[in-house]
């Protein structure tokens, strides 16, 4: 078990049902301030739910979500509705990329920063400006350049989000999500549909965002180099049960794990 | 008010009912199939009216060829607003279809301003509907009789082929699953198309019972049956027959005893109707027999 | 969205938007002196067409909800201000078949601010009946709006001490001028055009291209679709109450859902989501409504006469609609906007995107 003294997250015996389906059963997990965690497990094995829960887009049936903030501060943050999480400091990615693909890359991650703008929407209605706002617009525009930038899209910035190559598009998306000025990123398999180049690339990408922003980073990946290379810590979910948890190189070794992704004659061989 | 009263508004409520159901009907099946509010579907009613006032008395017809002829025209009217106005849509945005139904609604009304004037027309019923006769004490003619009976089989005879025959089962399927169905193999043009051919000839039937209870016609005369006919197939749950048929009842006896307790909201009427679409709408959006969809994130 | 302008072209397009604002002012100004009473009728409608086309555009085409409730908002508006800007002894006089309510005959307030509280009184509606109705998504919310609209109707049309009933109300002093009329559209058209150029405006768009993602962004989505609602509706009832005034007569059956029915075509004509596109759509809606009369009237070509086809206005009218949203879906603008430097062919290919 990780050391629940520094943790940013912690789930409480989250259930998720779907009917009369479990798709998540009692999980208790926790991760680590300003670490890198991977959440792993066969495909339906109920990793998107738990990212769906901890940020608000389903409700659990049981158990309940706590958050500690960089102040210390713990709350729970169990069914807030997700505009109101990410007003908590929580931002996350999709499997299959939503940006808002009419918008140029620029604008995508201006929206971002809308969460954490103090001007109202008002002032940016009547016929005549308020400075204070105006000067804002502006910082929210440079602020958005420099993460474009920081993210190598800056040459992206005035194309629309859905014309950019595959890759561009998964880094947008994660500018999106810096834009919000999170202290915890989820990430639903970055990795998916890079070469082995681009993800190797991304494994670096990932340890100096977490560095740089202060991040603490829970992750879905399937490319196993990508998982053992970057995380710190692993959490294994097979049909919605919690079978592992360890270091990588534990995991590597596990026998469970072998067995849950393998079969068992693999596990056994 | 005494018991005799009582049903008499009782079968008023349940002819009016039973029209607001078969035209629900077509809604429902369209809806069902293309997830397309067909906004020409009152219409359509209004032509099948149209259709047999020219017939029996323009040209003096039998009622019952009258009938023949007026529901095969709109039954080609339905088929060519789908061809015309809706295939090419069937890629695009479901609003975009919307606004196009929304257009041929507009034409027809239109078109039939032009082509029938917009001076509305009596009709003139065939003595033998309106001969009154007394059950218990109620004064009724056979015409009150006929329409809910001819509803209720047009609908168990609709129910049986869509839950027996193997065109019942496509249809049941396609509205399960488009993409899927036509990699099964079944025709899904001309699936689709037969849900417009029932539903239009419904909204026929519907439309000749409607000229005779109401013995006249006008252009404008199927746009708020129309519209009740939407509710009535939203309150029954969009996309179930029997549901269009239930509904259309409940919102005929909501309009007609509403009317009968309090007379003094008689202008309101149509209002009662809309009140009840936006309240079925947020209490239970997916209707009284309706199933319910969920969004994938 | 404009790419960022460099200042000297900033200050050049500011000045030629003075300046053809200037110059467009001065003609209508000046044009009752040139142009018979009829035309100015219809200049006039542009704008106020204009004016609706933007605030349901601002509901549909930007914020994404389909709305068919825009006749209601209008009446709304147009009874608000009528009622406001007719003297009390007019009402009283015009009242026959129910007496009217003596608190509604007092009301009185000068032409501009009627105009504001016909904004006013038509955004609570419209704020009121959003809260619940969108929840719905798609056609369900144009069904909920278009039932909303028909209530508003059968309101007014029952509700004989306030409105008048069918009779509606007559006399409407004709406040809206060219020059008021247009007024109103650039005020609309800036507030606009600097609502959406702002981030506020991304935010908008976002709520309509995918909530799932905007709420991840942490916008209150719903919050967001009410706002937009209620700033459509405050230009409904404006537009609606513009409308009175230059027609000078309102009565229950002017906001059918036909009128909502030409409020969509300009929007779609001139391109969803496009502030230009509403302006283009209002001129060649308004304009083509207006000489397709021709066809409703009879006709001397030499020797012959061609009888009047009543009805044959709207059936061109609905073919026309049916045409652009088969073959050109996005209109003429699509969600492009006119700008100087599109003009005037600044750098390689413009401005606009």
């Amino acid at each position: 078990m990780s050391e629940d003294g520094d943790f940013a997250i912690r789930l409480h015996g989250i259930t998720i049902q779907f009917g009369g389906l479990v798709a998540v059963n009692g999980l208790t997990m926790s991760v680590a301030r300003r670490g890198i965690t991977g959440l792993i497990g066969p495909n339906g094995a109920g990793k998107t739910s738990v990212f769906n829960v901890i940020t608000g887009f389903y409700r659990p049936n049981g158990g309940y979500v706590e958050f500690r903030r960089r102040d210390g501060s713990v709350g729970s943050i169990t069914g807030l509705p997700p505009h109101k999480v990410c007003h908590a400091g929580l931002a996350r990615t999709f499997q299959n990329i939503r940006l808002f693909g009419n918008e140029t890359a620029i604008q995508n991650v201006m929206i971002g920063s809308h969460v954490r703008q103090k001007g109202r929407w008002w002032m940016n209605i009547v016929p005549f400006t308020f400075p204070g706002a105006a000067r804002e617009e502006e910082e929210i525009r440079e602020n958005a350049m420099r993460l474009l930038e920081r993210l190598g899209l800056g040459g992206y910035a005035y194309a629309p989000a859905s014309s950019l190559p595959y890759g561009a598009q998964r880094r947008l998306e994660i500018a999106r999500a810096l834009a919000t000025k999170p202290e915890f990123l989820l990430l639903d398999e970055p990795a998916a549909g890079m070469n082995p180049q681009e993800s190797a690339e991304l494994l670096n990408f990932i340890r100096s965002l977490r560095d740089e922003y202060d991040l603490s980073i829970l992750l879905i990946e399937h490319d196993m180099k990508v998982v053992m290379g970057v995380c710190e810590h692993i959490w294994v979910l097979d049909q919605g049960q919690l079978i592992a948890d360890g270091k990588p190189e534990e995991i590597k070794r596990n026998h469970k794990v072998i067995e849950a992704y393998l079969g068992k004659e693999a596990a056994n061989a | 008010m005494d018991a005799n009263m009582f049903m008499q508004h009782f079968i008023n409520a349940l002819g009016l009912g039973s029209l607001y159901g078969l035209i629900a009907i077509g809604y429902t099946m369209v809806y069902g199939i293309l997830r397309l509010i067909n906004f020409a579907h009152g219409d359509i009613f209004m032509l099948g009216a149209y259709f047999v006032f020219f017939a029996t008395v323009q040209y003096k017809l039998p009622w019952a060829l009258g009938a023949f002829i007026a529901v095969s025209g709109t039954i080609v009217c339905g088929l060519l607003v789908d061809r015309v106005a809706y295939r090419p849509l069937r890629g695009a945005p479901r609003i975009s279809a919307l606004i196009s139904a929304i257009g041929v609604s507009f034409f027809i009304e239109n078109l039939a301003v032009v082509v029938f004037s917009g001076m509305p027309r009596p009709v003139v019923q065939p003595p033998l509907l309106m001969e009154a006769f007394s059950l218990g004490g109620i004064r009724l003619v056979p015409l009150a009789i006929m329409v809910p009976a001819i509803s209720f089989i047009i609908v168990a005879a609709l129910l049986w082929m869509i839950y027996r025959t193997k065109s019942g089962l496509a249809m049941r399927s396609i509205s399960f699953d488009i993409e899927t169905t036509r990699l099964m193999g079944v025709s899904v043009d001309r699936i689709i198309a037969m849900a417009f051919a029932i539903g239009s000839g419904l909204a026929a039937i519907a439309g000749i019972m409607w000229a005779l209870r109401y013995p006249r016609v006008e252009p404008f005369m199927g746009i708020m049956p129309g519209f009740k006919a939407f509710i009535a197939a939203v309150f029954g749950g969009i996309g179930s027959v029997p549901g269009a048929m239930l509904g259309g009842l409940s919102l005929g006896f909501v309009e007609i005893m509403s009317v009968a307790f309090f007379p003094r909201l008689s202008g309101y009427r149509d209002a009662f109707a809309f009140l009840l679409l936006v309240v079925i709408l947020l209490v239970k959006p997916t209707g009284l027999m309706g199933e319910k969809l969920e969004d994938k994130i | 969205m404009i790419a960022p302008v460099n200042a000297g072209h900033a200050r050049r397009n500011n000045i030629l938007t003075l300046c053809a604002g200037a110059a467009i002012a001065l003609l209508l100004w000046q044009a009752p002196g040139y142009i018979d009473a009829y035309k100015i009728r219809i200049i006039n409608l542009i704008a106020i067409n204009a004016i609706l086309g933007l605030s349901l555009n601002l509901i549909y085409g930007m914020g994404g909800m389909f709305s068919l409730g825009h006749a209601g908002f209008m009446a709304i508006g147009a009874y608000v201000s009528a009622i406001l800007i007719i003297t009390p002894d007019q009402k009283q006089i015009m009242w026959i078949l129910d007496p009217i309510a003596p608190w509604v005959r007092d009301m009185r307030a000068p032409f501009l601010a009627s105009l504001l509280a016909a904004g006013i009184v038509s955004a609570i509606f419209g704020c009121l009946v959003s809260i619940p109705v969108l929840r719905l998504g798609g056609d369900y919310l144009g069904i909920a709006t278009l039932g909303f609209s028909e209530i508003i109707r059968i309101l007014i049309t029952n509700l004989t001490p306030i409105t008048n009933g069918p009779l509606g109300l007559k006399g409407i002093p004709p406040h809206a001028s060219l020059l008021m009329s247009y007024g109103c559209l650039a005020v609309m058209l800036l507030c606009m055009t600097r609502l959406m150029r702002s981030n506020f405006g991304n935010v908008i768009r976002a709520v309509r291209d995918d909530e799932v993602a905007a709420k991840t962004m942490g916008i209150d989505t719903l919050k967001t679709r009410v706002l937009v609602f209620t700033l459509g509706c405050f230009g409904g009832g404006v537009g609606g109450a513009l409308m009175g005034n230059l027609i000078t007569t309102i009565d229950p059956k002017m906001f059918m859902i036909t009128q909502t029915y030409s409020l969509l075509m300009i929007v779609v004509v001139g391109g969803l989501g496009s502030i230009t596109g509403s302006v283009v759509g209002a001129v060649l809606v308004t304009t083509m409504l207006e000489w397709l009369r021709f066809v409703e009237n009879p006709i001397t070509i030499g020797s012959l006469n061609i009888p009047g086809i009543p009805g044959m206005r709207m059936v061109i009218f609905s073919v026309l609609l049916i045409a652009v949203i088969i073959f050109r879906r996005e209109g003429i603008m699509g969600m492009r906007e006119f700008s100087w430097g599109w003009l005037l062919r600044d750098g390689k290919r413009g401005g606009t995107q």
